[in-house]
């Protein structure tokens, strides 16, 4: 079946490379390459401090086990503390996000109050919680309010965010006929937009008291209450038997809380 | 050679849908097996290179047992048998000269393989092929940028490429329109005398079976009902095979559009 | 946030029938009664609160104007940042994507593999960043190595997830034909499942790459490395103005590591 007249050459066949130039494939790579040369070359590596590692990770993990419940008074009390935090700032931050979720949709707001909104929303989602935490800790004290406060603006950025997108994408005909009763702008709005966001702002609403209940065990670490600081301890003090317990515990506690929000939001759904 | 003996696949504990099925096909003849949807004619055929496991049987080619092969040696017996699918089953985000050159996988090794570094002779039969089935021009061009009839073609080479003593075929034109299909039947036809290969063809379209294979063989509720030359497929084998609700002369000239397969649909791209 | 929600859909839906009315004042009462609990119960001393806004403010006034002497410490901090975070998306690329393919069902080789894979997405999926980066920090003491191992750790669990889903998408009908080819198990997933989950692989690291950035933005608060080691000392002087610059700074940062990923996702996908 080879046919003579065509098979005068070998005939050769290459993958065609994913980039086409090669100036650029290879240019590629060379600035990979050079990327990790300097990245690991400027990154201040303290080999003798690593070397000791090993030891102390299995005097970590040796102390740790068998995690120790002992103190489970200051378990519990430390997980309520992260609960009540969780579900205020869960309060708080969705009763705020619709405002500034308003203020950042493009189809109802004004441009400046636009711009005003998302800026807002932008820089709370820049800062991970754990840098508002500090903050707020060198604010307003140690303590539950300062965790309340920075998961309340962490729920503010995310909630507002997705709830403007779902604001901008409302069905428009309702909005018109509300202006076309002769509706005011805030008539409008509580007739018209927050009846057709409000379903996805109940699911949003049990996606955030979960995803607050994780933040929280996370705020606490620079003092802002909850477990977290209970963990914190425990590992300042080299007490990890109740260290690992504590880990041990927020897992499982997050387990079943994903399990639940994810349950709500499918029967809500 | 090719020879089934027995061949019983029954699924978990429904009734079997191969039921002592024999069937013998030697030297290089197109053989075509008609049958309802749900006959067992997809079965046979995966069961002849295990894609599906027989309950029982014996299933032969060449004097090879293939029905407890196991690992390399099931490897070794694969590459020899060639399979064209329905949907085409190419990988879309790859070439169609890496779609081609996929029949060698049996053949070369993993570095081969993964670096697409084939031996020089394989590069020289996929592109004779690919010529003989006129797609050569688009060895560089993504498998999912082809229309259907060309993505056949494809399939069809891959199978070729692995140097096969038997060609099977499921449903190879269920997925094209009837011009395109009319063209693959040919090609396998005139393939099959070329390279003088035993090929099998699952079809639905009677008109096609008769007008381009040798002998049909008529499956109905996993029990061959039917096996002979096209001449003798009359209306009654028809019926049996059928069920004999279907008009049956608007069956036998009008085909194409037939109740199609279920996978008809998945392959647009 | 319930309770309003609650009142809105009292007001919304009211043609839900007497069950469902009752379900939703249960569902608001049990709302309006934890809020109440955690209110009353919650460890906060309430002049503080009001106080609150005053010393946010007064903090803000602190702050103002930003001091940027400390500009090329913190530039460097931020490279720092990004080197923890880009070198930790690479290396974990390395380990998830093994765990991936024995967590995806389609892919695992046995049971146990599937469970084991799946106990370590779950693992590291549960255990934040900080303290992940907490326990690093206890192992190989301060410094960039426990951030990188931290932003691993976490991120073993995203993408090994996200990849596992991907991997279990996939077109089936590819991987049935290469292995009608002879293909060896490695061969089938170089050709038939590496090319299918290519497209959500890339996605999936930016997108971790993204909030990798951010999260290596607060490692240094618990000291392993980053510009969170800056800021921890600028907090712990009171130089609330170099605060300012650094926070400036992270927003930056963010903002162009969204402008990044925005431009990898279009140029790769």
């Amino acid at each position: 079946m080879t046919r003579p007249d065509q098979a005068t050459a070998p005939r050769t066949w290459r993958k065609p490379p994913f980039i086409a130039n090669p100036v650029l494939r290879y240019g590629l790579w060379l600035v990979v390459i050079v990327y990790l040369v300097w990245a690991f070359g400027s990154l201040p590596f303290n080999w003798a401090r690593i070397s000791e590692g090993l030891p102390r990770a299995a005097r970590i993990f040796g102390g740790g086990f068998p995690p120790s419940f002992e103190r489970s008074g200051l378990l519990i009390t430390g997980f309520k503390e992260s609960f009540q935090i969780a579900i205020l700032a869960t309060l708080m931050g969705v009763a705020l996000s619709i405002p500034f979720a308003v203020m950042a949709a493009k189809n109802v707001a004004p441009k400046p109050i636009y711009l005003l909104g998302r800026a807002v929303i932008i820089i709370s989602r820049s800062f991970h919680p754990v840098i508002v935490a500090i903050l707020f800790v060198a604010a307003v004290g140690f303590g539950p309010l300062a965790g309340i406060l920075t998961l309340t603006i962490y729920s503010i950025g995310f909630v507002g965010k997705l709830l403007a997108e779902e604001i901008e994408e409302i069905d428009w005909g309702q909005v018109e006929a509300m202006k076309a009763a002769g509706a005011g702008y805030l008539a409008t709005l509580i007739y018209a937009v927050f009846p057709q966001i409000l379903p996805r702002q109940v699911g949003l609403s049990m996606y955030q008291l979960d995803s607050n209940l994780r933040a929280s065990a996370v705020v606490g670490i620079v003092g802002a209450g909850g477990i977290g600081g209970t963990l914190m301890n425990a590992f300042g003090r080299y007490d990890y038997d109740f260290a690992f317990a504590i880990l041990l515990m927020i897992i499982a506690v997050i387990l079943v809380s994903e399990g639940i929000s994810g349950w709500v939001r499918k029967k809500i759904w | 050679m090719l020879e089934i003996a027995k061949l019983v696949k029954r699924y978990g504990r429904d009734e079997p849908v191969l039921k002592e099925l024999d069937l013998k096909v030697e030297g290089s003849s197109v053989v075509s097996i008609v049958g309802a949807s749900g006959a067992g004619k997809s079965t046979m055929l995966r069961c002849i290179n295990r894609l599906v496991e027989p309950s029982s049987g014996s299933i032969k080619l060449n004097g090879t047992e293939l029905v407890n092969l196991r690992g390399r040696d099931l490897r070794r017996a694969r590459r020899k048998i060639g399979m064209v699918f329905q949907g085409f089953n190419l990988i879309d985000r790859l070439t169609v000269m890496e779609n081609v050159l996929a029949g060698r996988l049996g053949y070369v090794n993993l570095y081969q393989a993964i670096t697409r570094r084939y031996p020089q002779s394989d590069i020289e039969r996929a592109f004779t092929l690919m010529e003989r089935v006129g797609i050569a021009h688009y060895a560089n061009k993504r498998a999912d940028e082809l229309s259907g009839g060309e993505r056949q073609r494809v399939g069809v080479v891959r199978a070729l490429m692995q140097e096969p003593e038997i060609l099977l075929a499921d449903e190879p034109t269920a997925s094209l329109d009837p011009r395109t299909s009319e063209q693959i039947m040919k090609l396998l036809q005139s393939l099959a005398s070329e390279l003088s290969l035993p090929v099998l063809i699952n079809i639905h379209n009677v008109a096609q079976a008769k007008a381009y294979t040798e002998r049909i063989v008529g499956l109905r509720h996993g029990r061959m009902i039917f096996d002979g030359v096209p001449a003798d497929f009359g209306k009654e084998a028809l019926d049996a095979i059928y069920g004999g609700i279907e008009t049956a002369e608007d069956e036998i000239t009008e085909e194409p559009g037939r109740p199609a397969q279920q996978g008809v649909a998945h392959d647009s791209t | 946030m319930v309770d309003h929600a609650g009142a809105l859909a009292d007001r919304v839906w009211r043609r839900y029938d007497r069950k469902q009315q009752l379900i939703r004042y249960g569902v608001l009462l049990v709302t309006v009664m934890v809020v109440y609990w955690a209110i009353r119960d919650i460890d906060i001393f309430w002049p503080w609160v009001w106080d609150a806004p005053n010393q946010i403010s007064s903090l803000g006034a602190r702050m103002w104007p930003p001091d940027p002497s400390r500009l090329a410490a913190i530039t460097n901090a931020l490279l720092e940042t990004v080197h923890i975070a880009t070198l930790a998306t690479l290396l974990t690329i390395f380990i998830a994507l093994p765990v991936s393919y024995i967590a995806a069902q389609n892919t695992t080789p046995n049971r146990a593999c599937l469970w084991l894979g799946r106990f370590i997405l779950v693992a590291s999926r549960s255990v934040n960043t900080i303290i992940w980066a907490l326990l690093f920090v206890a192992i190989f003491g301060p410094g960039v190595l426990a951030g990188i191992l931290a932003i691993m750790f976490r991120s073993i669990g995203f993408i090994g997830k996200l990849m596992g889903e991907a991997i279990e998408e996939i077109d089936r009908r590819p991987v049935e034909a290469m292995e009608a080819t002879g293909a060896s198990k490695a061969k089938v997933i170089a050709y038939a499942v590496v090319p299918q989950v290519m497209p959500a692989f890339f996605a999936i690291v930016i997108l971790r790459w993204d909030i990798n950035i951010r999260e290596s933005t607060v490692l240094g608060l618990v000291g392993a490395g980053g510009i969170g080691v800056i800021l921890q000392g600028a907090i712990d002087t009171f130089a609330w103005p170099t605060v300012a610059t650094i926070l400036i700074a992270i927003v930056v940062l963010v903002l162009i590591g969204e402008a990044v990923t925005g431009l990898l996702r279009r140029k790769v996908l």
